[in-house]
C-alpha cells in the first residue's frame, strides 16, 4: 500500500472538518451534562475525549489504507465481529449479566457496534458485481439476507432492540440502493406484512403490552411516558435561544434519563435551543448529504454501496434518535453519533468516517 | 490490483435524488417538531421546567383475596395512610419536619435517616417517613395541612389476614421485592420497594394475585401542591385465589395444637385437596405486609422451635412404626410373609449380638400380622424386616412416594430420605449392615419422611391405592367471581400392590383404632369407623435400661416425636390426616387426640351441610 502524494491533494477537507465540529460540540456539550454527576474517577468528557482521539488515528488510518483492500477482507472482518458477537452472548449467558460488552485488558467494548461496519463491507462485497438490466431479484437475496439476520438474531438476544433495528434499516437501504427488482422488494414487503400478524399471536400478553407502550409511550406514564415528558420538557424549555450553556435544569437536576448517551440531544436543545439545535441538524444533514455525494462520485461500485452503507447508518442514527428525544418515535437505545457518550460506538462510527474519507480521496485516481 | 467493477454506475446517479428527498424530509420533519417545541410550546415547557412540575404518584394495585373453599375470606387488602414528604419541597420549610415528627411521634433523627437512606432517589421522588398511621394521626395532619408543604399523606392498600396466624404457613407472606425479583419478573413491572409473595400460596399464585399497577403523572405548583393531573393508568386488581382448605376444619386443628409444636394435615382422599394445613409454632403474616422490623425477624429466626418453616412440608422426621404399613406391604408382597405367619415376641429380639426391644415390656407373645400391627409390636416388624430386606422395603416405600418430593404447589418442599443398600454406598461410602435393616422396618435409622409424604401414604391406603397430587388450590377466579382457572384432582398413578395386601392392611388399620389394645383407641369416634397408625420417632437413641415412663422426666429437645395417621370413615373415606407432635412422647397420647377432633369436626361438617355451604354439599357422599 503506497501513499500517494495526489491522496494528500484529495483529501476530503470538508467531510473532515464537518465530523471536527461535531465531534467538539460533543465534547463540550457532555462536559456539561456530566460536571454534575456523581461518578466517580475520570470525568466522563475526559474519557470521551481520549477515546475521540484513538477514533480520529483510527480513522486516519482507515482512510489511508486502499479500500479495495477491505475488499478482500470483507468476510473475513465479518467473520471475525459475528464471533466476537457470539462469544458476548455465550460470556453474558455465564455471567447473566450485562450482555453487550467484551472486556480485554482494561478496554471493555461492544463487538454489536462493530457488526454495522463489517455489514456494510459484506454487502459491499456481494452486490459489487452488477445483475441484469432489472436489478437483483429474491433468488440472488438469501446469501445477503443471512449476513442480517445471523447477527440480528444475537443482537436482540442481548437484548439491544436499537442495533437491531440499525441494522435492518441500514439493510434495506442498501437493497434500495443497489437496485432490487421493483416485484421483488413487493414480495418482501407483503411476505413481511403477512408475517407480522402471526409472529404477533406467538407472543406472550406481557410482550404484546411492551410493544405497544413503546409504540405508544403515554400509555406508561411512570416508564417510558415520564421520560419522554421529561425529555421534550428540556428541548421546549430551551426556547429560541436556549438555557445557556451548563445552565440546563433538566438535565443538570437528573430528570433525563441516560442524558448522556441516548437522550444527550435533549441537553443540548435545553441549552443552546433552536439556534443551537438547528446548527447541530443542520451539520448533520451535511454530514450525510455529503456521504451520498460521495457515495455517486466513487468510480467503482464496491466504493459506492461502502459509502452509501456508511451514509444510511449515520442517517439513521440520527433520524430515529432526535425523533424520539422529540417525542415522534418510539423510545428506543440508539445513540447520537458523535455526540452521545461511549467508547464503541465513537469508535466505530470514526471507522465509518474513515472508510467515507477514504472513497472520497480516491475518486480521481482509478 | 483487483479489477474495477465500474460497470453501471449510472444507476447510482439516478436514484441520488430519491435519498437526497428522503433525506431532506427527514430533516425537515426534524425541524418541524422543534420549531413547534421550542417556539410554540416553549413557554409552557419553562413553566413546567421551572422547580421540575410533572411528579409522579404510584397507584398499585390491589391485590387478590385468599379464600377458603367455602368462600370465606382469609387474606383482603384494607387501606393504609402513608406519610411521604418530598425533601426538594422542605427546603423552603426546614421546620415542617419538626413540627411533622412531632404530631407522629418520630424522633427528628429517625426521619433524617430514612431521607438519607434513598441517596439514589430521582429528584422530587417522595420518601415514607411512617406508614399505617392510626386516625387521630391522619386527622391531626389533614386539620394542620396547610403549615405542612412538601409532606404527602396518601392510601395504599395494604395486606390483612383475618384470622391472624391462622395457616400462616400455607398463606405465606409478602416482602419487599429484591434485586433477583426484579431481573426475572418478566411480565409484571415491578418498582424498588413493591411487595411481592415470598412464601406460601402468596408466593406460588404471585402472578395472579398480583394484579396490574397503575399511576398518574400529576402536575404541581412551585410549593409542591396538586395542581391538575395530565395521564393515568388505572390500575387492575390482582385475581381471587380460592384455597382447598376449611375454615371450620382448620380453626379446629389449630386449636387442639394448644401450645405444642408440630404438624398437621388433613386432605380429602380421593382428590387430594388439602382441607387444612397446620404447623406449629406459626408466625404472624401481618409482620410481613408491614415491613417487619430488624428485632421481629431475628426473634423468629433464632426461635428453637423454626416458626418460619412449615414442618408440613420442610420437617423431616422419622416415621416410626407408622412405617410398619410399608413394612408389612413388603412381607406380603414379596411373598416373605403371609397374613397367616405368626412370630414371636419375648420383649426383646436379638440379632448380630444386640438386643432390639419391643416397646412392650415382657413382649407380646406370638401373634399373627393383623395383631402386629394393631399392637404395633417392634419385634414382629424387627423379624419381617429380615426376611423382605432392606431394598424391597425400599422399593414399597418409594412406590408410595417417600423419599421424593410430592410436588404440592408450595415452596422449600423436602424429599426427605428412604435408604437401601445403593443409596448407603453411593451417600457413605460404606456396606449396609443387616442390622440397620431392623431399623428401618420399624421406621428408624436412616429414614426420614415429611408429615405430608406420610399423609400421601395414607391416603393411598384409604383411597385403594391412587397416589394423587396434594393440591392447596381450587381455582382463580376474577374480582367479578368468573372462574380463570381451575385445579382438578390430578392422579399421580396407582401404587402396584395387590387388591388383597391393601385389604389386610386396611383392615388392621381398623384395628388399630377399634380393637382392644390398638395403640390408637384414643382417636376412636363413636358412630364412625376410624382407621389409622401410631408411630414414635425417636429423638437420641435410648439407653439399654430405659424404662417407659422415663420418657416424661427428660428433657423437652430429647422426647420422642409422636406420630397419627388415620383416615375415616372406613367403608368410604372422606378424610385422611397427618399429624406430627414434636417432642410429644408416645403417638397414642399426644398426637390421635387431635387428629380425632379434626376428623370429627369435619365429618360433622358434611354429614350435616349448613344451608350457606351450597357448594360443597355436593361433596358430602357420607352418611351416617
Amino acid at each position: 500500500m503506497m501513499i500517494d502524494r495526489r491522496l494528500l491533494i484529495h483529501f476530503d477537507w470538508t467531510l473532515f472538518g464537518i465530523v471536527l465540529l461535531i465531534a467538539s460540540i460533543g465534547i463540550l456539550n457532555l462536559y456539561s451534562t456530566s460536571s454534575n454527576a456523581e461518578v466517580a474517577g475520570i470525568p466522563l468528557y475526559i474519557k470521551q475525549v481520549f477515546w475521540l482521539l484513538i477514533g480520529l488515528a483510527i480513522m486516519m488510518g482507515v482512510a489511508f489504507i486502499e479500500y479495495r483492500f477491505y475488499a478482500d477482507f470483507a468476510y473475513v472482518v465479518y467473520i471475525v465481529a459475528f464471533v466476537l458477537l457470539v462469544g458476548v452472548l455465550g460470556y453474558g449467558i455465564i455471567t447473566s449479566g450485562a450482555q453487550r460488552w467484551v472486556k480485554i485488558g482494561s478496554l471493555s467494548f461492544q463487538p454489536s457496534e462493530f457488526i454495522k461496519i463489517s455489514l456494510i463491507l459484506a454487502l459491499a462485497k456481494f452486490f459489487q458485481r452488477p445483475q441484469h438490466r432489472e436489478g437483483y431479484s429474491l433468488k440472488n437475496l438469501p446469501f445477503p439476507f443471512l449476513l442480517l439476520l445471523l447477527p440480528t438474531v444475537l443482537i436482540l438476544k442481548q437484548p439491544d432492540l436499537g442495533t437491531a433495528i440499525i441494522l435492518v434499516l441500514v439493510f434495506f437501504s442498501v437493497l434500495l440502493f443497489v437496485k432490487v427488482r421493483w416485484s421483488s422488494l413487493l414480495i418482501l414487503a407483503l411476505t413481511g406484512a403477512a408475517l407480522l400478524p402471526i409472529l404477533w399471536s406467538f407472543l406472550k400478553e406481557y410482550q404484546k403490552r411492551r410493544i405497544i407502550t413503546f409504540f405508544n409511550p403515554d400509555l406508561d406514564p411512570l416508564g417510558a411516558g415520564y421520560h419522554l415528558i421529561q425529555s421534550k420538557i428540556a428541548v421546549g424549555s430551551g426556547g429560541i435561544i436556549g438555557k445557556g450553556f451548563m445552565k440546563g435544569s433538566q438535565s443538570k437536576l437528573g430528570f433525563l434519563p441516560e442524558q448522556q448517551t441516548d437522550f444527550i440531544f435533549s441537553a443540548l436543545g435545553e441549552e443552546w435551543g433552536l439556534i443551537g439545535s438547528v446548527i447541530l441538524i443542520g451539520l448533520y444533514c451535511a454530514l450525510i448529504l455529503w456521504g451520498l455525494r460521495i457515495a455517486v462520485q466513487s468510480k467503482d461500485r464496491f466504493g459506492a454501496i461502502l459509502a452509501f452503507g456508511v451514509a444510511a447508518m449515520l442517517f439513521w442514527h440520527v433520524f430515529i434518535n432526535i425523533g424520539m428525544v422529540l417525542g415522534m418515535m418510539p423510545v428506543v437505545g440508539i445513540p447520537l453519533p458523535l455526540l452521545s457518550y461511549g467508547g464503541s460506538f465513537l469508535l466505530s462510527s470514526l471507522i465509518g468516517i474513515g472508510l467515507l474519507l477514504n472513497v472520497s480521496m480516491r475518486r480521481y485516481l482509478f | 490490483m483487483m479489477e474495477l467493477n465500474t460497470q453501471k454506475m449510472e444507476d447510482f446517479k439516478g436514484r441520488h435524488k430519491y435519498f437526497l428527498a428522503f433525506v431532506g424530509v427527514a430533516f425537515f420533519l426534524i425541524l418541524l417538531q422543534l420549531w413547534y417545541l421550542q417556539l410554540i410550546k416553549g413557554s409552557d415547557y419553562r413553566r413546567l421546567s421551572e422547580n421540575n412540575r410533572i411528579r409522579i404518584r404510584e397507584n398499585p394495585a390491589d391485590r387478590g383475596m385468599l379464600l377458603d373453599r367455602k368462600g370465606i375470606v382469609l387474606a383482603r387488602n384494607r387501606p393504609s395512610f402513608e406519610v411521604y414528604v418530598v425533601p426538594e419541597d422542605l427546603k423552603g420549610n426546614p421546620e415542617v419536619l419538626a413540627r411533622a415528627g412531632e404530631m407522629l411521634d418520630l424522633a427528628q433523627d429517625e426521619i433524617k435517616e430514612k431521607l438519607q437512606s434513598q441517596k439514589r432517589r430521582t429528584p422530587f421522588k417522595p420518601v415514607k417517613i411512617k406508614s399505617d398511621i392510626d386516625w387521630n394521626e391522619l386527622a391531626l395532619l389533614e386539620f394542620n395541612r396547610v403549615h405542612l408543604p412538601g409532606l404527602i399523606v396518601d392510601v395504599r392498600p395494604r395486606r390483612a389476614y383475618n384470622y391472624g396466624n391462622l395457616a400462616s404457613h400455607l398463606i405465606g407472606y409478602l416482602g419487599e421485592v429484591d434485586e433477583n425479583e426484579l431481573k426475572e419478573s418478566k411480565g409484571a413491572t415491578y418498582r424498588m420497594g413493591a411487595l411481592i409473595g415470598k412464601y406460601g400460596v402468596e408466593h406460588r399464585w404471585e402472578g395472579d394475585l398480583r394484579g396490574v399497577d397503575g399511576g398518574q403523572q400529576i402536575e404541581v405548583d412551585a410549593l409542591g401542591r396538586e395542581i391538575k393531573p395530565l395521564r393515568s393508568i388505572e390500575p387492575f386488581p390482582g385475581n381471587n385465589v380460592i384455597l382447598t382448605i376449611d375454615l371450620d376444619v382448620q380453626k379446629v386443628a389449630e386449636e387442639a395444637f394448644q401450645d405444642k409444636n408440630g404438624a398437621l394435615i388433613a386432605m380429602d382422599p380421593k382428590k387430594g385437596r388439602i382441607l387444612a394445613m397446620v404447623s406449629k409454632p406459626s408466625f404472624d403474616p401481618d409482620l410481613f405486609a408491614r415491613n417487619i422490623s430488624p428485632d421481629e425477624w431475628e426473634s423468629l429466626i433464632e426461635n428453637p422451635h423454626h416458626p418460619l418453616q412449615n414442618k408440613g412440608i420442610q420437617g423431616q422426621y422419622p416415621p416410626g412404626s407408622v412405617f410398619k404399613i410399608i413394612t408389612a406391604i413388603a412381607g406380603l408382597e414379596s411373598g416373605a410373609i403371609t397374613p397367616n405367619t405368626q412370630l414371636t415376641c419375648t420383649g426383646t429380639y436379638s440379632y448380630g449380638g444386640r438386643d432390639f426391644r419391643c416397646w412392650k415390656e415382657g413382649g407380646h407373645g406370638t401373634l399373627s400380622l393383623h395383631r402386629a400391627i394393631v399392637e404395633s409390636c417392634d419385634s414382629y416388624f424387627y423379624q419381617v424386616g429380615l426376611k423382605a430386606g432392606v431394598d424391597v422395603i425400599a422399593h414399597y416405600a418409594n412406590e408410595f412416594g417417600l423419599g421424593r418430593t410430592t410436588g404440592i404447589s408450595l415452596p422449600h418442599e423436602r424429599p426427605g430420605i428412604v435408604p437401601s443398600t445403593s443409596w448407603k454406598k453411593k451417600r457413605l461410602g460404606v456396606p449396609w449392615y443387616s442390622g440397620e435393616t431392623l431399623s428401618l422396618a420399624v421406621g428408624q435409622g436412616y429414614l426420614s419422611t415429611t408429615p405430608l409424604q406420610l399423609l400421601m401414604l395414607i391416603s393411598a391406603i384409604a383411597n385403594g391405592g391412587r397416589v394423587y397430587v396434594p393440591q392447596v388450590v381450587e381455582r382463580v377466579e376474577d374480582i367479578y367471581g368468573r372462574p380463570l382457572k381451575e385445579y382438578p384432582p390430578v392422579e399421580l398413578g396407582k401404587v402396584n400392590i395387590s387388591e388383597n395386601t391393601l385389604h389386610i392392611i386396611q383392615e388392621a388399620l381398623m384395628g388399630v383404632v377399634n380393637e382392644p389394645h390398638g395403640t390408637g383407641w384414643s382417636c376412636a369416634v363413636k358412630g364412625v369407623r376410624v382407621a389409622g397408625k401410631t408411630g414414635t420417632a425417636q429423638v437420641i437413641r435410648m439407653a439399654q435400661n430405659f424404662k417407659k415412663g422415663d420418657m416424661n422426666r427428660m428433657p423437652l429437645k430429647f422426647r420422642d416425636h409422636a406420630w397419627f395417621v388415620a383416615y375415616a370413615p372406613f367403608e368410604d373415606p372422606q378424610i385422611s390426616i397427618a399429624v406430627l407432635v414434636e417432642h410429644g412422647g408416645f403417638g397414642a397420647a399426644a398426637a390421635a387426640p387431635i387428629a380425632k377432633k379434626v376428623i370429627e369436626k369435619y365429618l360433622n361438617l358434611v354429614s350435616q351441610p349448613p344451608s350457606k355451604m351450597t357448594e360443597s354439599a355436593e361433596d358430602s357422599i357420607y352418611d351416617d
